[in-house]
């Protein structure tokens, strides 16, 4: 993957699969403390311990089960890359969080990419789950609530291709 | 600079966008739309389905074509990627591989458009042969 913002498209599909309804996505860009982070949170139906355990590893877990295979390993191998680590906390019936830490200075840290483009199709895809966007980029700070689309719109679906092109652009206009 | 975009503009844009759609419902039933599935695992991310869906989303409503364009999980063919799957109304779906953005306009120019078949079609001859069985036929 060229864009850690691929990378969350990725992984958010692990917690679509789950059947989470509500689904978090955190960036968190500080220089000062040279970290960069992605978080994303789920209210799906979560993993037992000895999964993950598993998930981790591309050959145990790609043809047990659909639900992972070489997307979480992807992202931890270029988090460690970059200096940093993936941690996934999970509970069964609860939900997981899935935590990507990277270096923000380090060389070989990915740039985030189209992050935008990558929330409006998750939107688009997933009309019915409650997408939370919070971009953290030192003392800036973004959030976007499709709950708060949705009462905008009044009845107009959130996946129209105008509203999702407003989407992309709010977003970018924001991050720059 | 621009004005950085809110929900606020988000509202005045409804109106617009309630006639637009008021105007499309008048024209065809919803079971006249063309489905798109774009297979979005991590096979197809990595090999460029993102800039495939966002093109079709842009496209489709940039040459009025009624169409609802959504992700699916990995379909199985992951030497193919991108692929997608279109759905025209009342007929079976077509499995598309080693879909660009051109192959993409081609799909939406000839298949979509006029029904003609396009290069890249995944086969799924396996339906053939059983209904072939049981038909008694060849």
């Amino acid at each position: 993957m060229k864009e850690l913002a691929l990378h969350i498209l990725d992984i958010a599909q692990n917690s679509i699969t789950a059947g989470a309804e509500n689904i978090g996505i955190n960036v968190e860009e500080d220089e000062g403390n040279n970290v960069f982070r992605i978080t994303v949170i789920d209210d799906g139906c979560g993993m037992s311990e000895e999964m993950v355990q598993r998930v981790t590893d591309p050959y145990v877990t790609s043809r047990t089960t659909r639900r992972v295979g070489m997307g979480i390993p992807l992202l931890m191998h270029s988090a460690e890359q970059a200096g940093g680590f993936l941690k996934i906390e999970s509970k069964k019936g609860k939900g997981t969080t899935l935590e990507a830490t990277f270096e923000h200075n380090h060389i070989d840290r990915p740039e985030l990419g189209d992050i935008a483009g990558v929330m409006s199709i998750l939107i688009g895809s997933n009309p019915d789950i409650r997408f939370q966007y919070q971009h953290k980029k030192n003392e800036q700070d973004f959030s976007l609530d499709t709950n708060d689309v949705i009462d905008t719109l009044e009845g107009i679906p959130i996946n129209e291709p105008e509203v999702l092109k407003f989407i992309r652009e709010m977003i970018n206009d924001h991050i720059k | 600079m621009t004005k950085i975009k809110s929900l606020a503009d988000l509202k005045k844009m409804k109106d617009n966008l309630q006639s637009k759609i008021a105007l499309r419902e008048k024209s065809d039933s919803p079971e006249g739309r063309v489905i798109i599935k774009v297979a979005m695992a991590t096979c197809g991310i990595a090999s460029g389905s993102k800039e495939v869906m966002e093109y079709l989303v842009d496209e489709l409503d940039k040459r009025n074509i009624d169409a609802i364009v959504t992700q699916t999980g990995c379909m199985g063919y992951c030497y193919a990627e991108p692929t997608i799957e279109v759905a025209l109304p009342g007929q079976e779906p077509v499995v598309y591989g080693y879909v660009d953005t051109k192959r993409a306009d081609e799909i939406i120019e000839k298949y979509i458009r006029n029904q003609e078949l396009v290069e890249g079609i995944i086969p799924m001859n396996y339906q053939t042969i059983e209904k072939d069985k049981e038909g008694g036929k060849a």
